[in-house]
């Protein structure tokens, strides 16, 4: 199955035209066709969360989808989650908080909570903590990132 | 077009977050796969006819929130949040996972326990398998190759229904090791319509007769859970894992029943 397809994907709200074979993953899609590196592949089968995404909204893992299925969709990922030079207050409060250190898990980290946050602000804590199990960090901790999520939550909240 | 490719290992593919992690480490190669989440109709999620209609391409997530009044939507949301983690909840499919028959499944422990129906379409037509027969060992089900699982009807619960869910594995989102599905209702003090699931530890999710009959006619309590746990652990037929074995998975399904049983019993 080498067939070529040319797609065409939205990723943070600009068009990409490639042409991929239909098994190549959204992941390997967004890093080698698009140039866009910020999303990291990590294990590949779904179970680190490095390369997590958003489609439509949702946090998906682009490992496990296929990047033809994402045509049509509107894609996010890190690149687009500054505001130019303002950063985001997710990225912001990572900072702040020490909750990156080698930063290999951080753009699937911040896509994630960017994802549970802007679809419930007011998100419990017994949520958030179901929502960030979903991820993988081998070197800062999870407690840091917890920290950094909710403060950036109380600042989403405050900015309306 | 799945009759078509069927033949020439062609795949269904709905959320692909079990396939396509097989993919990834080469133990699946489909040759061809169909994908169905394009289909009108295929996101339907309706209670009908006392029974919740589930559309193959609806998400886990779906269910995080009741989607039925009564038992059976508070049940659904308790036991989605044992099903990885929340991207995978926002692909992956109530359907996919019942087609796709983890022995750890938690959906199919629910299928099996409440007796849930399983419509199947392929090229000559639909039919309507039981639980009871669609499971039929690991990763084995009653779908013929060129079928696909167009929707699985769950039975609304009574409303008096007590239910409880538990299950043990190792990290949050992991595969269960054991887990336990009891749903009953008590009449004159005593419990009726005993269903006990037990999953993760034989090569499908079953109800386990003999744990049923011990509860049947009794009074809920912890002499009679603790009684119909010992009988379930020593109905199961445990499979003999590499990092756990028979022994093993007899005490924690022991302990999954039981505890399933004192949930069901808080949810009165």
């Amino acid at each position: 199955m080498n067939d070529m397809t040319d797609i065409t994907l939205t990723i943070n709200g600009r068009n990409y035209r490639v042409r991929v074979e239909p098994r190549r993953t959204l992941a390997d899609t967004l890093r080698d066709e698009c140039g866009l590196t910020g999303t990291n592949s990590g294990c590949e089968h779904g179970v680190c969360g490095s390369c997590t995404v958003l489609v439509d909204g949702d946090p998906v893992r682009a490992c496990l989808m296929f990047a033809v299925q994402a045509q049509g969709k509107q894609i996010r990922t890190v690149e687009g989650l500054a505001d130019g030079d303002k950063l985001h207050p997710l990225q912001q409060a990572f900072i702040d908080h020490h909750g990156l250190q080698c930063g290999f898990c951080t753009p699937g980290f911040l896509m994630l909570a960017a994802g549970v946050l802007e679809r419930d602000p007011d998100l419990s804590d017994e949520d958030l903590l179901d929502a960030l199990s979903s991820n993988l960090c081998r070197c800062t901790g999870y407690q840091n990132i917890i920290k950094a999520v909710r403060a950036a939550a109380a600042q989403m909240r405050a900015n309306g | 077009m799945l009759a078509q490719v069927a033949p020439d290992d062609g795949r269904v593919i709905a959320g692909g977050q079990s396939l396509v992690p097989a993919m990834a480490l080469r133990l699946a190669l489909p040759a061809h796969l169909v994908d169905i989440n394009a289909v009108a109709g295929f996101d339907r999620l309706a209670v009908e006819d006392s029974e919740l209609a589930i559309a193959a391409c609806v998400r886990h997530a779906a269910f995080q929130r009741p989607v039925a009044a009564g038992p059976l939507g508070k049940l659904l949301a308790s036991v989605v949040r044992h099903i990885g983690h929340y991207p995978i909840r926002t692909r992956g499919t109530f359907c996919g996972s019942v087609a796709n028959a983890d022995p750890a499944s938690e959906w199919c422990l629910v299928a099996a326990t409440l007796g849930a129906k399983m419509i199947a379409r392929g090229a000559s037509g639909a039919r309507t398998i039981d639980a009871a027969d669609f499971f039929q060992g690991m990763m084995a089900t009653a779908l013929a190759a060129d079928e696909l699982l167009i929707e699985t009807r769950l039975p609304l619960l009574a409303l008096d229904t007590r239910c409880g869910f538990y299950e043990f594995s190792r990290r949050a989102g992991d595969f269960a090791i054991a887990m336990s599905l009891a749903a009953y209702r008590v009449e004159g003090g005593v419990i009726v319509d005993p269903r006990i699931g037990v999953g993760g530890v034989e090569g499908h999710p079953r109800r386990i007769a003999q744990a049923e009959a011990v509860l049947a006619g009794r009074a809920p309590g912890a002499d009679v859970f603790r009684a119909a746990a010992d009988a379930a652990a020593a109905a199961v037929d445990p499979i003999d894992g590499k990092t756990e074995n028979v022994a093993y998975k007899r005490d924690v399904t022991r302990a999954a029943v039981r505890r399933a049983l004192e949930a069901a019993e808080k949810s009165a």
